[in-house]
């Protein structure tokens, strides 16, 4: 486990060096967000959005939304083509416990998903006049679970995927459903039926619900908690029974 | 002698394949023991058990007496090996790899040592992806030795390689050993085999059929030596035939006599010639090489994919 550490920071560089992850990440949230403010403006229409104003609602679910992206797209991209090209194995042949690697890579997913969020919170609030979080533990800790959530779903898309393309394929489609579906879009109050339901079948739907209720001082959402623990622990179960099985 | 490495009866099947059925070897410390068979032999599964990157079916695997099955982090310890089929992110940089290697493997020291040992210094910075074929070989042995291993595992290390890359890497094989490792060495290159193995073991559908020294191969595959020369009247040479061991003479008009057969082939052809007063001057003789041993031993059999991973 001391590897941890030196492991995460090299894992960090290799992110960084790695272009199309990290515009995914770092900066096309930061274009949705400035696009779709501009589109939508800053008055609270109680029509949509809960009746909260657009950056309000927009902001945590831009949050959300980067750090699934984490998950679904950068990591499993980035563990299929450790499995593909020999990486993995070559890991596997030193010292390394598969369980060093894959912490290391749950606290890079952590660090990029705060770097990213803090950006883009900071964006909001300087640039749009969003509220600053009511709750800031909340905040911290919806935000914790969401990206372990994701990162633990990204490890087993990683590790199941038959190669790095098969995940970049998946990773660019889910990424394209979770920005139109899953409350980062157009206001679900304008969904027609059909979409609506897809909606509630999208956990980003409910990592947004989990942040955007301590963000705006609302009461704690246990569903979204739900779906979120659920999420953890069905790609945990499953991943651990993919290593073994391999 | 110290059992560097010592292998009884492994098995091991994928599916209703016997990738390894029955391989048993020892390797003494400080050999360097080559692996050779066609692929799908069993080679390469070997190697993976005996890391503790496999579960064997069966047998004995032990690493400076430490059991790769009960304890193949104990064994990895031991070992450091090049894989084949392995690489490192594209992006990753030479001396990103050896610090993280080493911190992985061994205390995180000594890393910078490597770089100037292996020839590595002036490209430090360089990403892996940027590497050339040899510089890519001398990183992985630097990896492979970043923990100070006592064995170390190469498993078609010049594969893909250019001929001078190839001479390269088999200067640093020798230099493995030289620095105390005991080097267990996969090819299917017989001049490699030829060049370094102290010993090596001849697998074919996951069974050992030779084990010993160059000398010893050549023994086991029973092969035939060929003695050359020209007479000046070929039909007085029946003598030729009744010679210990010789097994064929080939005497057609207007060519030269071929005698082919095992054992001194050539003493005994030249011993026969001069006693009976002749002496061609253009007598010479043909030897089996280990290319010839090992196509001998492995022969008649259909490649199988067994030796994916």
């Amino acid at each position: 486990m001391r590897a941890v550490p030196g492991l995460a920071w090299l894992e960090i560089k290799l992110f960084l060096r790695e272009p199309l992850t990290a515009v995914f990440v770092l900066v096309l949230p930061l274009v949705v967000l400035y696009v779709l403010n501009g589109v939508f403006g800053s008055q609270p229409d109680p029509s949509v959005w809960d009746g909260h104003s657009p950056v309000d609602f927009y902001t945590s679910a831009y949050v959300a939304l980067v750090l699934a992206t984490i998950g679904v797209l950068s990591l499993p991209v980035h563990l299929a083509g450790y499995r593909e090209q020999g990486v993995l194995r070559r890991f596997q042949a030193s010292s390394l416990q598969t369980s060093t690697l894959l912490g290391a890579h749950l606290l890079v997913a952590v660090v990029i998903g705060a770097a990213a969020a803090l950006t883009l919170t900071g964006v909001s609030i300087l640039g749009y006049d969003a509220t600053t979080p009511h709750d800031i533990l909340g905040v911290l800790g919806a935000f914790l679970l969401v990206s372990v959530a994701f990162a633990s779903l990204g490890t087993l898309l990683g590790f199941t995927l038959p190669s790095a393309r098969a995940a970049q394929g998946l990773g660019v489609l889910l990424f394209f459903v979770f920005l139109m579906l899953g409350g980062a879009g157009p206001p679900r109050e304008l969904l027609p039926s059909a979409m609506l339901r897809l909606s509630d079948l999208t956990p980003l739907t409910y990592a947004a619900r989990l942040l955007r209720a301590p963000w705006l001082g609302e009461a704690w959402d246990l569903t979204a908690t739900t779906v979120m623990v659920g999420l953890l622990l069905t790609s945990t179960t499953l991943t651990t029974w993919r290593l073994r099985a391999g | 002698m110290t059992v560097a490495v010592r292998v009884e009866q492994l098995r091991k099947r994928y599916g209703h394949l016997r990738a390894v059925d029955g391989v048993s070897f020892e390797v003494a410390e400080g050999e360097i023991f080559g692996l050779l068979g066609p692929n799908g032999s069993g080679k390469t599964t070997t190697l993976e058990c005996l890391q503790g990157l496999r579960h064997p079916d069966g047998g004995v695997l032990e690493v400076f007496g430490c059991d790769a099955r009960t304890d193949p982090r104990g064994v990895r310890r031991l070992v450091g090996s090049q894989l084949q089929e392995s690489a490192l992110p594209d992006r990753i940089k030479v001396w990103e790899a050896l610090r993280l290697f080493s911190t992985i493997d061994g205390n995180g020291q000594g890393w910078e040592g490597l770089l100037d040992e292996w020839g590595l210094s002036e490209r430090r910075n360089a990403a892996f992806g940027d590497l050339s074929g040899g510089q890519r070989q001398r990183l992985f042995v630097a990896l492979a030795l970043v923990a100070e291993p006592r064995l170390v595992v190469l498993d078609e290390m010049t594969t893909g390689l250019d001929p001078a890359a190839r001479r390269v890497a088999w200067d640093l094989v020798a230099a493995i050993r030289d620095r105390g490792a005991t080097v267990l060495l996969v090819t299917h290159f017989m001049d490699e085999a030829a060049r370094l193995c102290d010993r090596m073991a001849v697998l074919r559908s996951g069974q050992v059929v030779a084990c010993g020294t160059q000398d010893q191969l050549l023994a086991a595959a029973q092969l035939r030596s060929v003695v050359r020369f020209t007479a000046t009247a070929p039909a007085d040479l029946g003598f030729l035939d009744h010679l210990d061991g010789v097994d064929e003479v080939i005497r057609a008009p207007q060519a030269p006599v071929i005698v082919s057969g095992q054992g001194p082939v050539l003493a005994r052809v030249a011993h026969a010639l001069v006693a009976r007063g002749l002496e061609p001057a253009d007598l010479r003789v043909e030897l089996p090489g280990l290319e010839d041993a090992y196509l001998a031993l492995t022969e008649d059999v259909e490649p199988t994919d067994a030796d994916r991973r």
